[in-house]
């Protein structure tokens, strides 16, 4: 068999083109695992009313999926930094965790206190946790040349194993019948929610925040400009004098207390103490959730809510319908596929050709 | 001295699947490809055996079922990579990703479900030598399998035509393209010996190494597979001795959180993580960097005409 299919550049993208691709190929995603879950002997229609209608027309799902968008907000963000610029950095979930464990650190360690000090102390203290841990593969990329990409990956099974053993072991809630899980954070550590019988809080806001500053700093900075030029043409961002290992380091700190910070507002907004398995693959899942937003802040705004979405109903899928997660997991990678390749599409078309290559 | 050879053995076991792994993924990254997916690949590889091997009550054709699974998935993986020239590194990702999720379906109805041992071979005369004997020369047949893939892997890339062939095409698409070579075809084949190798090695931890199926199993030995490569630097025979080395770790870490050390079993656990971090960093140290990765490794290639 001879490959005729041939590549051929498009000479211009149009912009209602780019914003169709992602959508079409979360549809195309969708189609696929409509198929699946038929094949699997359960009603598709019935699955995209409960993973795509219901948390979008129930008040309370409603809320669920603003809540579930918040961390995978802040940790894509900071990985289109990463992702721009063209370094790697896969190991968000580590530093997510992180995050929770240097937050949860400062609530166990407050325990019993109260004050409005708390919560801030705990927010720096998240995003500074998540900032040390992507600190190590930054520097160990250059000061040894090693390839950040397992080196964050490495680290993700080590950050699970160390909160593994603080709630085993030293944070372990002596009131807590055994169970590997720390005390329950007093209100002082929890992020309250915004109004009365709700459970939205204000890390959304912040969310939201970290997003605007990402349109801003992108479109209005010089260094917006630097991660930009260093991913697309890095000899030429050398030329111009921007400091490649500096750039590595600042998208690396950026991305790292990102998630760090959704680490904190997770365990203090949502869990209320740490245990583990709270990391849920959040920081996987925001990969997914930059390249589907085609590494713009807008678009990873836009496709946290969608993925939440998602998130959201395949947890009542579980019960209703009795579907596995495994499913959307399958489905998260899936997505990310046709995503990958509704880019390759949008910059290339594609030309059968009759001749063998 | 009694325990020498079961610790050599059980070393050995411990190693095979990360050196089965590792031998595939090098031969795709000779041709330029960098798969991140073999972690997925793997754990594919290891549901679809487990339940090939309960449904047909054949281990070996559970072993065969997921080598031939892993090679499915990096024929998507080769889809995507060499027909849109999508990124590598997040093709690769969202095969890890997609991977996982697909290795819990299948696995499903099979968690829990305990599986007999393949009876070992052993080679007559030679396993008889003591010590050695006992750990070398008796082990399951994809033990042996294994140190023949290892010779065949040196052979074919270094001896061979079409390993010559597969090494330019990593080294400079453009120019081997220029000459006339098939690049993507040759890709294609180092892509799916990838899979086939990863899926191998995915079978033989669900029915050899633990010979149970549970989720998410392969705990990320398919990433240290990929570690290996790196480590390995262009040569066969250093990505063997890393894989033994890791193998050695692995079972030291276990013997030492039975003996109850005094550390506690979570930073034994995380050694051979933070092992695969030291090995690239004394690499790095040491200056041995050997061939390094193939020249082209990781780039989309669009031929121009």
């Amino acid at each position: 068999m001879s490959f005729n299919l041939a590549l051929v550049p498009r000479r211009d993208v149009s912009l209602i083109r780019q914003v169709l691709t992602p959508v079409v190929a979360l549809l195309v995603a969708l189609l696929i695992g409509g198929v699946i879950v038929w094949l699997m002997g359960r009603s598709p229609a019935k699955a995209f009313d409960v993973f795509l209608r219901e948390p979008l027309t129930d008040p309370w799902a409603l809320q669920e999926v603003l809540l579930k968008s918040t961390p995978l907000m802040l940790i894509s963000i900071g990985l289109i930094f990463c992702f721009r610029a063209n370094r790697w950095n896969i190991g968000a979930e580590g530093q997510f965790l992180l995050g929770g464990i240097f937050g949860g650190g400062v609530a166990i360690a407050t325990h019993g206190l109260t004050g409005p000090w708390i919560l801030p102390l705990m927010m720096l203290a998240g995003a500074l946790g998540g900032m040390l841990y992507a600190a190590i593969p930054a520097m160990l990329r250059n000061r040894f040349g090693i390839s950040e990409i397992l080196t964050s990956l490495m680290l993700v099974y080590v950050a699970e194993l160390l909160l593994d053993y603080l709630v085993r072991g030293p944070w372990r809630d002596p009131k807590g019948f055994n169970f590997p899980q720390s005390v329950p954070f007093t209100d002082a550590a929890q992020l309250q929610p915004l109004f009365e019988g709700g459970r939205l809080h204000a890390g959304f806001a912040l969310a939201l925040l970290a997003v605007l500053v990402a349109i801003l700093v992108f479109r209005r900075s010089l260094f917006g400009f630097a991660v930009r030029a260093s991913g697309e043409a890095p000899r030429a961002a050398n030329f111009a004098g921007f400091n490649e290992q500096r750039i590595t380091l600042v998208v690396f700190l950026i991305s790292g207390g990102l998630a760090g910070l959704a680490g904190m507002i997770e365990v203090s907004g949502q869990v209320g103490q740490l245990r583990p398995g709270f990391g849920q693959g959040l920081g996987f899942t925001a990969i997914i959730v930059a390249f589907l937003g085609r590494l713009s802040p807008v678009g990873a705004m836009l496709s946290s809510l969608v993925i939440a979405v998602l998130l959201i109903g395949a947890e009542s899928a579980q019960v209703s319908l009795k579907l596995p997660f495994d499913l959307t997991r399958f489905f998260m990678g899936l997505l990310l596929i046709t995503v990958l390749a509704g880019e390759s599409l949008n910059r290339y078309r594609l030309e059968f050709r009759k001749e063998a290559a | 001295m009694e325990m020498l050879p079961f610790i050599l053995a059980t070393v050995f076991t411990a190693a095979t699947p990360l050196l089965i792994a590792a031998l595939g993924e090098h031969v795709t990254e000779r041709a330029g490809v960098l798969n991140l997916g073999v972690e997925g690949m793997m754990i594919v590889g290891a549901a679809t055996g487990f339940a090939a091997a309960v449904l047909t009550d054949s281990s070996v054709f559970g072993i065969i079922a997921g080598a031939l699974a892993g090679m499915a998935l990096s024929a998507v993986f080769a889809l995507m990579v060499l027909v849109f020239a999508t990124n590598q590194v997040a093709t690769g990702l969202a095969l890890t990703i997609m991977g996982l999720g697909l290795a819990g379906l299948i696995g499903q109805g099979f968690v829990g479900q305990p599986r007999a041992a393949i009876p070992p071979v052993q080679i007559p005369l030679l396993s008889e030598i003591p010590v050695l004997g006992k750990a070398i020369f008796t082990g399951d047949f994809v033990f042996f399998l294994s140190l023949g893939l290892i010779a065949f892997v040196a052979w074919g890339l270094n001896r061979t035509r079409f390993g010559l062939l597969l090494r330019a095409v990593g080294e400079s698409h453009g120019s081997a393209h220029a000459l006339g070579l098939p690049v993507k075809r040759i890709r294609l084949v180092a892509i799916l010996f990838g899979g086939l190798l990863a899926g191998l090695a995915g079978a033989y931890l669900s029915l050899i190494y633990t010979r149970f199926w549970s989720p998410g199993m392969s705990a990320g030995r398919g990433w240290i597979a990929l570690a290996l490569v790196v480590f390995a630097g262009g040569h066969v025979w250093r990505l063997v001795l890393g894989a033994y080395l890791f193998g050695g770790i692995t079972v030291a870490q276990l013997h030492a959180q039975a003996g109850a050390i005094g550390l506690p079993s979570q930073f034994l656990s995380a050694l051979p993580y933070l092992m695969t971090i030291a090995a690239l960093l004394f690499l790095s140290i040491s200056g041995r960097k050997g061939a390094g990765a193939a020249g082209s490794l990781g780039q989309p290639f669009v031929p121009e005409r």
